[in-house]
């Protein structure tokens, strides 16, 4: 290894490291304090203090926040892969006018931006709780039935191509023979054989709804309810600015996505790539 | 009787989330429509008066919707322009023969992870408060300042912002479209002694055409959508001279209580989304015919 390629090596690290430098101000000056602070930014902190952590974790309900994301992410995902990956599967083996109907209305309304429809939904699902008397305003069951109906239409789409391209009808056919019903047939193996789409699948809607604000602003009013971009949101407009605990607040919240990013890395950059391209 | 169960199958595997999709898509898309044709204040007790297309008309004399809609349009193109250099000069970056590359491309991939109200938040400081004091101490203060507070400025930084939110993503796309690229035509302009911008130039871009489209309508779309950057960065100030279209469909409805004229501005939103996307289907499907 010769050295012009080690400094080309290490300017690369070099230009990712200034790139991520926005996340090391946030980080270091999340333990200084208010003088330090405005001494020097970009400098490493003197002490590390928790002090602002333990101050911004109890502002902004952090645990209740992470509780509140990480159940309402988990269940909406688990209801979208089985949802949409059992519909998918349908309309790509049923070969009539009305699941083509059903598939092409699922694609186009991905067209949908969520600003049109978001007041007429909150108006719709306010009528839904007064005249049926299920509550889907300000619960959490509500918005995780909402997240489940705006994700389904990107995942039944990618399912639905997955089928078609991947699974093996003869596969299908040879247990149907053998007395599987369609639900023992779909759950035991066709679903197996979903798995890397249903990586993909996971993984967008992961972050989506994670990092999701503005249907949970619109749909949550409960303190107690709030999700993390919630309380952030909140943390930041009920209290003038001190910036080293926003900055402590700001860093709680990017640990469960940097752990995420750590032990999911792969998938996650296979999955971006391809749900961009199709 | 075979036909019957056919069809008890087919509603067991629809039905649960076309009940959730209708109820959640399609009925609130059309109430939409039905709003926009209406004068409200979204309170209930009060009426609806029906306008036509009264909404639609005042549109255009709206100032404030024109301001926004001419900010989109610019934030837009500087975005694209922004977003898709960076983003092929990362994938170039790379997809070099390096040892690094691997923990490079992890770390310019992951502000993308980050959502968007979080990372304008972040930026919020390092412009307001870690921009003042690095011009104080470096004496570059005709960079360092607090851009949020310049009304042109302000529109330069959400462009920054987002280019560091998306540039890692489009990396993704470009990092695809470059190793589809074959070695033989590579090395066979090496042997023909090309330069490497001979090689970038007339060898790499041309043959990336397909990722480029790709990326530029996602660019395109991303920063037409754009919401929460805009909020937690600049909250659309200082004085609107930062409220891009979806925020200001938002502040529309719910912050002046005009639902109906609101209403109205989204649809024209949805409409304006709905013909780039297409746009870009229909092209990208054209090049895969020709290819």
């Amino acid at each position: 290894m010769n050295i012009s390629k080690i400094i080309k090596e290490l300017l690369l690290l070099l230009f990712s490291l200034v790139f991520l430098s926005p996340v090391y101000i946030m980080v270091v000056n999340s333990f200084k304090n208010r003088q330090e602070l405005y001494e020097n930014v970009m400098a490493l902190p003197e002490q590390f203090s928790l002090q602002y952590y333990i101050d911004a974790m109890d502002k902004m309900n952090f645990l209740t926040a992470l509780g509140n994301s990480l159940f309402i992410t988990i269940t909406s995902v688990i209801f979208i892969v089985a949802l949409s990956s059992m519909t998918a599967w349908m309309l790509a083996r049923t070969d009539n006018k009305l699941s083509k109907f059903i598939f092409m209305t699922f694609i186009a309304t991905m067209l949908i931006p969520f600003q049109t429809l978001m007041m007429p939904l909150m108006q719709f699902m306010d009528t839904i709780s007064s005249t049926l008397n299920i509550q889907m305003l300000n619960t959490r069951g509500g918005l995780i039935y909402m997240h489940i109906g705006f994700n389904a239409g990107m995942a039944v789409f990618l399912y639905h191509g997955f089928v078609r391209s991947t699974v093996p009808i003869s596969l299908e056919e040879a247990a149907t023979i053998d007395g599987c019903s369609k639900l023992g047939l779909f759950w035991k193996i066709v679903f197996p054989i979903l798995k890397p789409i249903t990586v993909t699948v996971i993984i967008l809607n992961v972050i989506a709804i994670w990092n999701d604000f503005l249907l949970p602003s619109l749909t949550l009013t409960d303190t107690a309810l709030r999700t993390i971009p919630l309380s952030t949101f909140y943390f930041f407009g009920e209290f003038t600015i001190q910036w080293n605990m926003a900055m402590a607040g700001l860093t709680l919240t990017v640990i469960p996505v940097v752990i995420f990013y750590v032990f999911a890395q792969k998938h996650i950059i296979k999955g971006i790539g391809e749900g961009a391209v199709k | 009787m075979a036909n019957k169960m056919t069809k008890g199958w087919f509603a067991l595997f629809t039905v649960p989330l076309l009940v959730i999709f209708v109820t959640v898509v399609i009925i609130p898309f059309l109430m939409g429509i039905y709003y926009s044709f209406f004068d409200w204040d979204g309170i209930g007790a009060n009426p609806m008066v029906f306008v036509g297309l009264e909404n639609y008309t005042q549109l255009f004399s709206d100032q404030r919707f024109l301001d926004s809609a001419w900010l989109t349009v610019k934030f837009t193109i500087l975005a694209l322009i922004s977003v898709n250099i960076l983003g092929i000069t990362f994938a170039l970056l790379v997809t070099s023969a390096l040892r690094t590359v691997n923990a490079a491309r992890a770390m310019l991939f992951m502000p993308n992870l980050i959502g968007g109200l979080i990372l304008g938040y972040i930026w919020q400081f390092i412009f307001t408060d870690a921009f003042k004091i690095i011009g104080e101490s470096t004496g570059f203060g005709g960079v360092f300042f607090n851009w949020l507070l310049d009304p042109d400025y302000a529109l330069y930084a959400l462009v920054f912002v987002f280019t560091w939110q998306m540039a890692g993503y489009m990396m993704i796309i470009y990092i695809a479209g470059i190793q589809g690229i074959s070695n033989e035509i590579i090395e066979a302009a090496k042997i023909d002694g090309a330069s490497y911008w001979q090689k970038l130039r007339k060898i790499t871009l041309p043959l990336l055409m397909p990722s480029i489209t790709i990326s530029m309508f996602l660019t395109l779309s991303f920063a037409f959508k754009i919401y929460d950057v805009n909020l937690s960065l600049t909250g659309g100030g200082p004085i609107n001279s930062t409220e891009l279209f979806a925020l200001h469909i938002y502040n529309e409805i719910f912050g002046y209580g005009n639902y109906g004229f609101g209403q109205a501005k989204a649809v024209i939103f949805f409409i304006v989304v709905a013909v780039v996307t297409l746009t870009q289907v229909y092209i990208t499907k054209k090049r895969e015919v020709e290819m």
